[in-house]
């Protein structure tokens, strides 16, 4: 199957059921246990600087974990993978000296993922496993001050951002990916960034693939941690007519609800959730089980709130099973037809009557 | 309410260094604490957007906006609104749209550089995620008169939809207002042009917006303050009513229309609508007596504290003078039994008095808000007076009534009434837990629930706040809520919370409370524990009244089942009716037709109207208005259209074809092949007129002119498609390149009125000759203008026969494009521009009608008869659908 035929099937399957995205990357890798030399391979042994922790760079030093994990989640019932690539940009792998890889992480992240794709797809016959390439957050914000003295200041620039988006989402598609997915987005700045770079790229490339979008509700304000609502953040990003719109990380499916029922009545695209499981308990871990997300999940389905469903933070290939299951058979949410007007936002929505 | 100046969108002026003096001294100083504090004190003054503009010589333009913008961002206060990056720079706009996290609004994008420049900009503005103002200019320069405002708008509005795929409701035309009364006569009509613009654009460009800077229509009057006031709201209360929905003002500063000195009033509207030659004059004359206005203000105040104190508490609340309002508040308390009384009666008829100006579109938003802080200040100065009440009384040992929860929808920010609302409850011993404005509804039922509140109050003054309340309810429903809900504002009603607010809550109790004075009463119904039954269930079975009524009504009143339409039909007597059959059956071309032919056949009143010159020809020639431009541009016409003739710059074709039909299935055609009526050929539908009839008239369709199969009638209908615009795209551009635009478009309405012609003469042929069952039909042109003959030609997408895409049918039939050439476009446009096409009918009762408006029901049975999507049959019928496409299931739950 060419990814043309693939994106053809991923926008007719939408149509026809509720889509599963995979579970948590980083909590996989935890359990792996690996050391500082595992993560240098041989090829970074003699870096100057730790490594350990930069999950992204298993890709180049483990790619056999990596593709493991992926075909976990297949064959727990998941239809896309996501990218190990969250932090593979130019901008977050400066923490580790390593911004010169990011490009090449981004190629092999996508490819190894679409191998795991390709094996789930033999075992299954008639079966379509999609890679979604995802652009995460940076750990800088391009609308936010890092010194409480000096508000106008910034540690990172939007077309600093754009380049570095840019070279990621190059990577992604050579490596196979079928969507672009911007993620966990708590700064809309830089996701604006990122979707500006996905166009430009698209524009080069002289093709498109389908745009998924995620953000994240920091705190029980409500709001994305640069302050603005779920209607004010999807007044901002949907001009690029994303194939879904949706949140994931920092709350569990119960806290996410509302949110997801606004977007849900405000978006025409596709609506994602993929929550944590539960918040995190006072030693920071996550108590939900399968059963219980898979049930609130569940609940989303059936009232007919989402199209596109998944984990974060704390899920495993269990929740993934579970929640495919809450799923499956119930059918997805039906994308209403939204009058034109002009919306505007600034931290909150502004519809012109 | 008029709801055009409820959602006339305030953008705040004052953060522009072009126009405002103080904010541009804080920036070149460097004193962008202080000019933080002029952006915040715009959105709390009312204004919905701000403007940012920093285009100064003296400043780093760029510098300057990235710095503001960054700080902005910073003060949640200011960024909650979306920000307009203005400058005449695109760089400096470029670098404003990388600094906001929100959708913003670029000011502006024009065609003054061309075509090119202008798409590409457009392009990267939607690329940033921004919605565009487009200045009325393009490469000759800014537009002055209604038809080149409208035009430059109309052209780009095009280019930005068609081409940049940029979505019409991210439009806002900015149509240029220009200073008027400045004693330059060519500038008398300034306004007038704006308004007359607005109203094209709003009409004729969907989702578009118009907006402008209001400011410069008072420029010849700088330093006379009261008479520029005067000058923006008579501008802006005309210009919204033509369809302006968005202006940047000075959000604190706005007189209020039936404020304005009469005199004074009177005067600038004559400059504004340019009503007569010495408007100009006349108003400077009047200045004089407002200059260094504030004297004379003075003045005034002095009369209006002479009136009596409850005129005086209006007065202040009106212009939101805060200065005499607890003095005024004291004499009233002193004179009243009750502090309370202050509130309910004369403060409460002040505030009345704030609410019809706002309703008739006389105060502006941030004027309400100034009021409604008068307001508060007169609230909070008798608030311990009615606590030492209580406390004498003994009353703060009672138990509070009731709880009630108070709040404004998400979306809205208007609180004013409900503020009233929570005093007058509080007055009378209610607790009330106001929530504010714009709260979201989990956070309405989190806090329901925590404080376990008796009753919930919604607020909302916008249209989009009706569906939000929906939303609550539903959620109130969802979540197990039984307590009552009740519902107010501006926008709300009593229908609409009855259908659509209480349906979703079933559980409990939708409540539409008229004001504030009612809610008192309402609340201690519902919690008293003996009336409330009794007060829920009459509510209840009035709302369901209501809902049944409404639904019947729209019913009823609208249109009629289509089977019932379709019993009333045409009533003919076919027995005995004998149809000429035409003189050949199948398809006739006429390649080249002599243009000169034409010529006599011309309708010349069409022609006037697209140079938008109204009156009747040969008339118009006289009139004493437009009589000359009507001379001078008839006798352009002709001297072109000789020229046209004989030097054939147009080429004239047409094919006509006829069937034997019959009508089948009340409302189709039925086409056969050949006289033997065995196979058919093809299928034409038709819609019926579906609105309910008082009168004996008919409800027709186009199929009954055509005898039913079941009669064994031999009926016959027929078919044309004719042309003259070969090459008129040809000769127009060769206008165009010579700079004539002029004689361009002279061109292209000649080659359409020859087209028209052309239908015309070859419908006379067919009655004629080729159909031949008129043969003896002789009639002047303008008898045949009066449409005097027997049988119609009516044209699909007319109102006979709205629907295009039979045209498709027709095209087919004809076989139009391989014979002629002429072509249908996806959109059922025809190529070349110059073309009609339509049916013949010939049965003598055949006469030309408008479908009007058509049901659900007819749509489903057509679209399915037609073998069409019902989705895109909808789209296709849009402008005659008597319903919300979608909306249908709710239509039959009430």
């Amino acid at each position: 199957m060419t990814r043309d035929e693939r994106i053809a099937k991923l926008k007719v399957l939408a149509k026809e059921r509720i889509l599963v995205l995979d579970g948590a990357m980083g909590t996989m890798i935890q359990g792996y246990k690996l050391t500082e030399a595992d993560f240098r391979g041989e090829r970074l042994k003699d870096h100057a600087h730790d490594v350990k922790g930069d999950n992204e760079l298993i890709s180049l030093s483990q790619p056999d974990i990596l593709r493991e994990i992926h075909l976990k989640y297949y064959r727990a019932g998941a239809d896309i993978a996501e990218t190990n690539t969250f932090s593979a940009t130019r901008i977050a792998q400066a923490d580790y000296h390593l911004e010169h890889l990011a490009y090449e992480m981004n190629v092999e992240s996508a490819r190894i993922a679409r191998e795991a794709a390709d094996i789930a797809e033999s075992e299954t016959p008639g079966r379509v496993c999609f890679v979604a390439g995802v652009l995460g957050p940076t750990n800088r914000t391009a609308s936010i001050s890092p010194k409480v003295s000096d508000p106008g200041f910034r540690n990172v620039y939007f077309d600093e951002l754009v380049t570095a988006y840019k070279e990621a989402t190059r990577g992604l598609i050579e490596g196979g990916a079928d969507t672009i997915l911007v993620e966990t987005i708590f700064d809309t700045l830089n996701a604006k960034a990122a979707l500006f770079a996905v166009e430009e790229v698209f524009e080069e490339l002289g093709f498109e693939l389908p745009v998924m979008i995620s953000g994240t509700i920091t705190d029980m304000s409500g709001r994305l941690l640069s302050g603005q609502t779920p209607e004010a953040f999807w007044n901002s990003v949907r001009h690029v007519k994303p194939f879904s719109i949706g949140l994931n990380c920092a709350l569990g499916a119960k806290e996410m609800r509302p949110h997801i029922d606004t977007l849900s009545r405000i978006a025409d695209a596709n609506v994602s959730a993929h929550p944590n499981a539960g918040l995190p308990n006072e030693m920071g871990e996550y108590d939900q089980d399968a059963a219980q997300m898979s049930a609130l999940v569940g609940e989303f389905a059936s009232s007919g709130l989402v199209n596109i469903v998944g984990g974060c933070c704390g899920t495993t290939p269990e929740h993934i099973e579970a929640i495919a299951k809450a799923v499956k058979g119930i059918r997805p949410r039906n994308i209403p037809r939204i009058e034109p007007r002009l919306r505007l936002s600034g931290l909150e929505a502004f519809t012109a009557a | 309410m008029t709801q055009s100046t409820a959602n006339f969108i305030n953008i705040g002026e004052r953060t522009n260094v072009t126009g405002s003096a103080k904010f541009k001294k804080l920036i070149v100083e460097d004193r962008f604490d202080e000019a933080l504090a002029v952006a915040r004190q715009q959105v709390e003054n009312g204004a919905q957007i701000i403007d940012v503009n920093m285009d100064e010589g003296m400043l780093d333009s760029q510098a300057a906006m990235v710095r503001f913008l960054n700080l902005i961002a910073s003060e949640p206060d200011i960024s909650r609104v979306p920000i307009m990056i203005d400058s005449s720079k695109w760089s400096v706009i470029e670098a404003g749209l990388k600094c906001v996290q929100g959708k913003a609004v670029v000011n502006s994008i024009s065609l003054k550089e061309g075509e090119k420049a202008f798409l590409e900009q457009a392009r990267k503005v939607k690329r940033y995620g921004a919605a565009a103002v487009v200045m009325a200019f393009d490469e000759e320069g800014q537009a002055d008169t209604a038809n080149r405002k409208f035009e430059i708008c109309e052209r780009a509005y095009k280019l930005l939809t068609e081409v940049a795929g940029f979505p019409p409701e991210d439009i806002i035309f900015d149509p240029n207002i220009f200073a008027v009364a400045t004693g330059i006569d060519e500038h008398n009509n300034y306004a007038v042009e704006f308004i007359d613009a607005t109203r094209r654009i709003r009409q004729q460009l969907p989702y578009a917006h118009v907006s402008g800077g209001v400011s410069n229509v008072s420029f010849s009057f700088r330093g006379n303050e009261p008479v520029r006031e005067a000058m923006h709201s008579v501008f802006l209360y005309h210009a919204i009513k033509a369809g302006m929905d968005m202006g940047i003002v000075n959000a604190g500063q706005l007189a209020i229309y039936d404020d304005i000195e009469p005199t004074l009033r009177e005067r600038v509207e004559d400059v504004i609508l340019n009503r007569r030659p010495d408007a100009t004059e006349r108003l400077l004359e009047a200045a004089e007596q407002y200059k260094g206005g504030t004297g004379k203000k003075r003045e005034e105040d002095l009369s209006w504290r002479e009136k009596p104190v409850g005129e005086r508490l209006t007065h202040s609340l009106v212009k939101g003078i805060n200065a005499y309002i607890e003095e005024d508040v004291e004499e009233a308390r002193q004179q009243a039994e009750r502090p309370l009384h202050v509130i309910e009666g004369p403060l409460m008829d002040g505030m009345n008095v704030v609410g019809d100006l706002f309703g008739d579109g006389k105060m502006f938003l941030p004027q309400v808000v100034k009021s409604a802080r008068v307001m508060k200040q007169a609230v909070a100065y008798l608030m311990p007076f009615m606590e030492k009440e209580k406390e004498l009384t003994g009353a703060t040992q009672k138990e509070a009534a009731a709880t009630i929860l108070m709040a404004t929808v998400k979306g809205d920010v208007h609180d004013i009434g409900k503020n009233i609302v929570g005093v007058v409850l509080q007055c009378n011993n209610y607790e009330v837990i106001d929530l504010g404005v714009m709260v979201p509804v989990d956070k309405i039922l989190r806090v329901a629930r925590e404080r376990k509140v008796d009753i919930i109050g919604l607020s909302g003054l916008i249209t989009p706040s009706l569906d939000e309340m929906c939303h609550v309810a539903a959620e109130m429903e969802r979540e197990g809520f039984d307590i009552p809900l009740l519902i107010g504002g501006a926008t709300t009603s009593r229908i609409h919370t009855a259908v659509k607010i209480n349906p979703n809550y079933r559980r409990g109790q939708a409540i539409y409370v008229t004001d504030a004075s009612r809610a008192v009463g309402v609340a201690s119904n519902l919690i008293s524990e003996t009336s409330r039954g009794q007060f829920v269930a009459d509510i209840r079975e009035e709302y369901a009244k209501m809902a049944t009524a409404h639904a019947g009504a729209r019913e009823k009143k609208d249109r009629q089942p289509i089977e019932a339409a379709r019993e009333n039909r045409l009533k003919v007597e076919w027995p005995g009716y004998k149809p000429t059959r035409p003189s050949f059956l199948g398809t006739r071309v006429f390649e080249d037709y002599p243009l000169e032919k034409l010529v006599p056949y011309i309708d010349w009143t069409p022609f006037f109207q697209t140079w938008e010159l109204a009156g009747q020809y040969p008339q118009i020639l006289k009139d004493d208005k437009v009589g000359e431009a009507a001379r001078g541009l008839f006798d352009d016409a002709q001297a072109m259209l000789k020229q046209m003739v004989e030097e054939k710059w147009v080429k004239a074709a047409a094919v006509i074809g006829f069937w034997p039909a019959n009508q089948v299935a009340d409302d189709d055609i039925e086409l056969y092949t050949d006289d033997a009526r065995k196979e058919t050929l093809a299928m034409l539908h038709s819609l019926r007129q579906q609105m309910k009839r008082s009168s004996d008239r008919a409800n027709m369709a186009l199929a009954d002119f055509v005898a039913p199969k079941d009669t064994g009638i031999e009926d016959y209908v027929g078919g044309f498609a004719v042309t003259a615009g070969f090459g008129e795209d040809e000769v127009a551009k060769r206008f165009e390149e010579a700079n004539d635009d002029y004689r361009a478009i002279l061109s292209k309405a000649l080659a359409d009125r020859l087209a028209e012609a052309f239908a015309e003469h070859m419908h006379e042929r067919v009655r004629r000759e080729f159909w031949g069952y008129a043969a003896k039909e002789k009639l002047s042109n303008a008898e045949l203008i009066a449409e005097k003959y027997q049988g119609i030609r009516p044209a699909p997408g007319y109102p006979a026969q709205p629907d295009h895409t039979e045209k498709r049918t027709l095209f087919k039939l004809l076989d139009v494009e391989a014979k002629i050439g002429m072509k249908l476009t996806e959109s059922c446009a025809m190529w070349p521009g110059a073309a009609v096409s339509g049916l013949y009918f010939s049965h003598p009762q055949s006469e030309y009608f408008g479908v009007g408006k058509i049901g659900h029901d007819q749509v489903v049975d057509y679209a399915a008869r037609k073998g069409m999507e019902l989705a895109e049959c909808e789209r296709w019928l849009a402008p005659i659908l008597s319903y919300t496409p979608g909306a249908e299931p709710e239509e039959e739950a009430a």
